[in-house]
């Protein structure tokens, strides 16, 4: 009986530690007849190459580490844009599904079934070699609100210019603390005496007031700074100052969140039907109205269904922001697995560099979303 | 007998309201579609702000007047139930419809009025529209990628053999039944291997051989979805098995192997599988790229096919195991003949999900130089011959795609359904 247990197991490790060795063992010996040798030395070299876009100083002076921190950065940069902009898109198109009104619930159904059926990788060829490339050239952009281009070389759009960008910062981390400490304060009141605060209505107040102190007597201003076309040579222009988006960006980020929208739009409906129509009387005949039906009843069960495959959205989005490689926007597997990869033939240490960075922030994403379910699972008697 | 009472519509002057408001819905729509298609502007004698506004304006009073509770006339109650329930509502709907009248002249005029598909090179597209002559001209590149030209029946052949030799799950006799899901999982597969091994990638009985770089375009979309989903079957319900033993060293072997897959981005496996595996192979061992990516992408498909068959095993209650056990049934003749057909049967629509993604993944094997159906439009797009229509192809691309995957997601759907109903 026991032999039956260990024998499949031993069978297992056996078979695992073989193809483990064999490989180890072959890429030794590749190494060693390549002359390459295996180290994770080359992250303090210098690169030498250079990066169109990126969110920290670099040049080719710096190392390939500070190379990877670009490419981490550039990716972690889409995929919040993307996450954000989702969300939005998402919400309304499943709200949208559930609308009352014919034409609205199929425009939204037609939404899903067109952008999730297309592969996402031919949506940003789409954006990127298509639409965008049918904007006008820079002398020929028309103004949106008067300061803002959208150009075949990107979208520009004035900067704006702090001074004490520190403090104003630190006014709206203090802003926050003191709405937590306003909502605890809120919940005992409501809990112990049965009184109401108006706390959105607070916490509101606190959020504007408080940052606004800080222009009056914390010295912090802001300026702006707008685009300017420039004359290159006699039929080149280009935008200068301001801030600019590259055309990469953009089309990655408005393919990547058209295409997640139509999942989030998914999870969204199911979480709001999932509530049955039994909690809502129920709510209603004990004398709820109308708001608290919604924020204490329905809310609270439809995001318990909703966030979890909500997040696995968010992440599967951050993991397609990968695709960037294939229109040459430098995201972590651009700038690291093609550039560096390639100057230096380093492939063993930073393919798996690349796919330990990913890995590390999809398990820490779900063992937080694993917490979280655990947290907020009702408890069955 | 009454006045006409605008702000508030009611059942009492029904019939003026209604033909009022009709009757301003009618002019909105009619100012709107003249202007779209025929480039009229009926107002343009007002200033552009208000002729912009009008006929929004003029088709939200007409809603109102007709938003008339319990009518009494049935087309009009469903009108109001369905597009007209309240202000906010008759908005969008008219916004809606708005939005589509406008957006059919430009589209119906590039795709098909002003569009080219005669002739074979640039110069016969002269139209304002799309010119599909490019697709036309490059058809079987699209479709075949590299593969010589009077080879491709080849391709042809093997395709229809392979569809043909799938359906014979639907003409088996009652007799033969048992041994379906045998041939489906070992003897088809290994036919469809002899298939496309001797009859695409030739080189015996007098046919040409055609390296696997001339494979392209959507047929190779095929051959990799199809083996990826062959291999990574088998596997995932390997893995999904192994999950849910208790014998440790293989549960965690299991898992680890699992969360690995599913934790990382196919294109650094596509990656790894083009530069880090030739590492790992002996120095003289030549493993071709298709074989590698496939390789690649059945490992990564296995373990999403594993969570989806997990949740199957999880969702069967605990009494089939334990009757199963109770009969004397051992490991594998209670997960064969009890578990795994009730499981599989279970996990039928998330299987078609996974394998819809396999699908829509495919076009990825492009960053590591393979051209199938998007890897085909690039390289056309950047022909000097036919520079400037990459919506074209787009497009085209999008559309082919778009019938599979919907035909996939719909049919997996009625699965869903089918099997509903059985429990």
């Amino acid at each position: 009986m026991k032999l039956k247990k260990i024998l499949p197991q031993l069978a297992t490790l056996f078979v695992v530690v073989l193809i483990f060795g064999f490989f180890t063992m072959n890429a030794q010996l590749n190494m060693e007849n390549r002359g390459i040798d295996f180290g994770y030395g080359f992250l303090t070299q210098e690169s030498s190459f250079d990066v169109q876009f990126s969110l920290i100083e670099y040049s080719g002076s710096d190392s390939y580490g500070r190379a990877y921190l670009v490419g981490l950065l550039n990716t972690l940069l889409v995929s919040v844009l993307g996450i954000i902009i989702c969300t939005i898109i998402g919400v309304i198109i499943g709200i949208a599904r559930l609308s009352p009104n014919y034409l609205i619930r199929t425009t939204a159904a037609w939404y899903v079934e067109f952008f999730r059926n297309i592969p996402l990788l031919l949506q940003i060829f789409f954006w990127y070699y298509a639409a965008l490339r049918a904007l006008p050239l820079p002398q020929d952009a028309e103004a949106i609100f008067g300061a803002s281009y959208l150009t075949i070389k990107g979208f520009y759009t004035p900067s704006l210019i702090w001074e004490n960008l520190d403090i104003f910062i630190y006014s709206v981390i203090a802003a926050i603390v003191a709405i937590v400490f306003v909502r605890i304060h809120a919940k005992k009141l409501r809990e112990n005496q049965g009184k109401h605060l108006p706390v959105l209505n607070i916490s509101i107040a606190i959020l504007f007031v408080l940052p606004l102190l800080t222009f009056l007597f914390g010295g912090v201003n802001v300026g702006y700074e707008t685009p300017e076309l420039k004359q290159l040579a006699k039929t080149s222009f280009k935008f200068e100052g301001g801030l600019s988006i590259p055309p990469e960006l953009l089309s990655l980020v408005i393919a990547l969140s058209l295409y997640t929208a139509t999942f989030v739009a998914e999870c969204v409906r199911a979480g709001i039907q999932g509530v049955g129509k039994g909690q809502r009387e129920a709510a209603a005949s004990i004398g709820l109205n109308r708001k608290q039906v919604l924020n204490l009843i329905i809310m609270p069960q439809a995001l318990r269904i909703i966030i979890p495959p909500t997040t696995n959205q968010y992440l599967n989005l951050t993991k397609n922001s990968s695709l960037a490689a294939a229109i040459a926007y430098p995201d972590l597997v651009l700038v690291f697995a093609g550039t560096a990869l390639m100057q230096t033939g380093k492939a063993i240490e930073i393919v798996s560099i690349t796919m330990l960075t990913y890995l590390t922030l999809s398990l820490s994403i779900s063992f937080f979303m694993n917490w979280y379910n655990a947290k907020i699972a009702i408890v069955e008697k | 007998m009454s006045t006409l009472n605008l702000l508030n519509p009611s059942k009492d002057n029904l019939q003026s309201n209604l033909y009022l408001g009709s009757f301003l819905v009618g002019i909105s729509l009619l100012d709107v579609f003249l202007n779209s298609f025929l480039k009229l502007n009926v107002t343009s004698f007002l200033p552009s702000i208000i002729s912009i506004i009008l006929p929004f304006l003029l088709g939200m009073f007409g809603l109102h007047l007709m938003r008339i509770e319990f009518s009494g006339i049935k087309n009009l109650d469903r009108l109001n139930k369905n597009i007209n329930t309240n202000n906010f509502n008759a908005a969008l709907t008219l916004l809606i419809i708005f939005l589509i009248i406008k957006a059919i002249p430009p589209v119906m005029s590039w795709m098909i009025l002003d569009a080219n598909i005669s002739g074979d090179s640039k110069d016969a597209c002269t139209g304002s529209g799309a010119c599909w002559t490019y697709i036309k001209v490059w058809f079987k590149r699209f479709m075949y990628g590299m593969y010589p030209n009077e080879q491709i029946w080849r391709v042809n052949l093997a395709f229809i053999f392979l569809v043909v030799l799938a359906f014979v799950g639907f003409i088996t006799p009652q007799k033969y039944r048992n041994f379906l899901t045998l041939y489906y999982v070992v003897i088809y597969p290994i036919i469809a291997f002899i298939l496309i091994y001797y009859l695409i990638s030739g080189g015996e009985f007098g046919l040409e051989w055609v390296e696997t770089g001339a494979w392209g375009g959507l047929s190779l979309t095929f051959i990799v979805s199809f083996f990826s989903l062959i291999f990574c079957f088998p596997l995932g319900m390997a893995l999904a098995l192994g999950r849910r033993t208790e014998l440790p060293i293989i549960k965690y072997v299991s898992v680890g192997f699992i969360e690995f897959w599913r934790g990382v981005p196919l294109i650094t496996v596509l990656f790894m599988s083009s530069v880090m595996f030739p590492m790992f192979l002996p120095e003289d061992f030549f493993m071709d790229k298709l074989v590698r990516v496939i390789i690649a992408i059945s490992l990564f498909e296995a373990a999403y096919v594993a969570e989806v068959i997990r949740g199957g095993l999880q969702a069967l209650p605990r009494g089939q195991y334990d009757a199963a056990k109770s009969l004397g049934m051992g490991y594998w003749k209670m997960h064969i003949f009890v578990i795994l057909p009730q499981a599989l049967k279970l996990v039928i629509p998330g299987m078609a999900n996974t394998f819809l993604a396999l699908v829509k993944d495919t076009p990825l094997i492009f960053v590591v130089g393979l051209a199938e159906l998007a890897g085909m439009l690039q390289m056309a797009k950047t022909n000097p011959k036919w520079l400037g229509y990459a919506m074209e192809g787009y497009v085209f691309a999008a559309i082919i795609f778009w019938i599979i995957c919907y035909a996939m997601s719909k049919y997996s759907y009625n699965l869903e359904l089918k099997y509903k109903t059985d429990r």
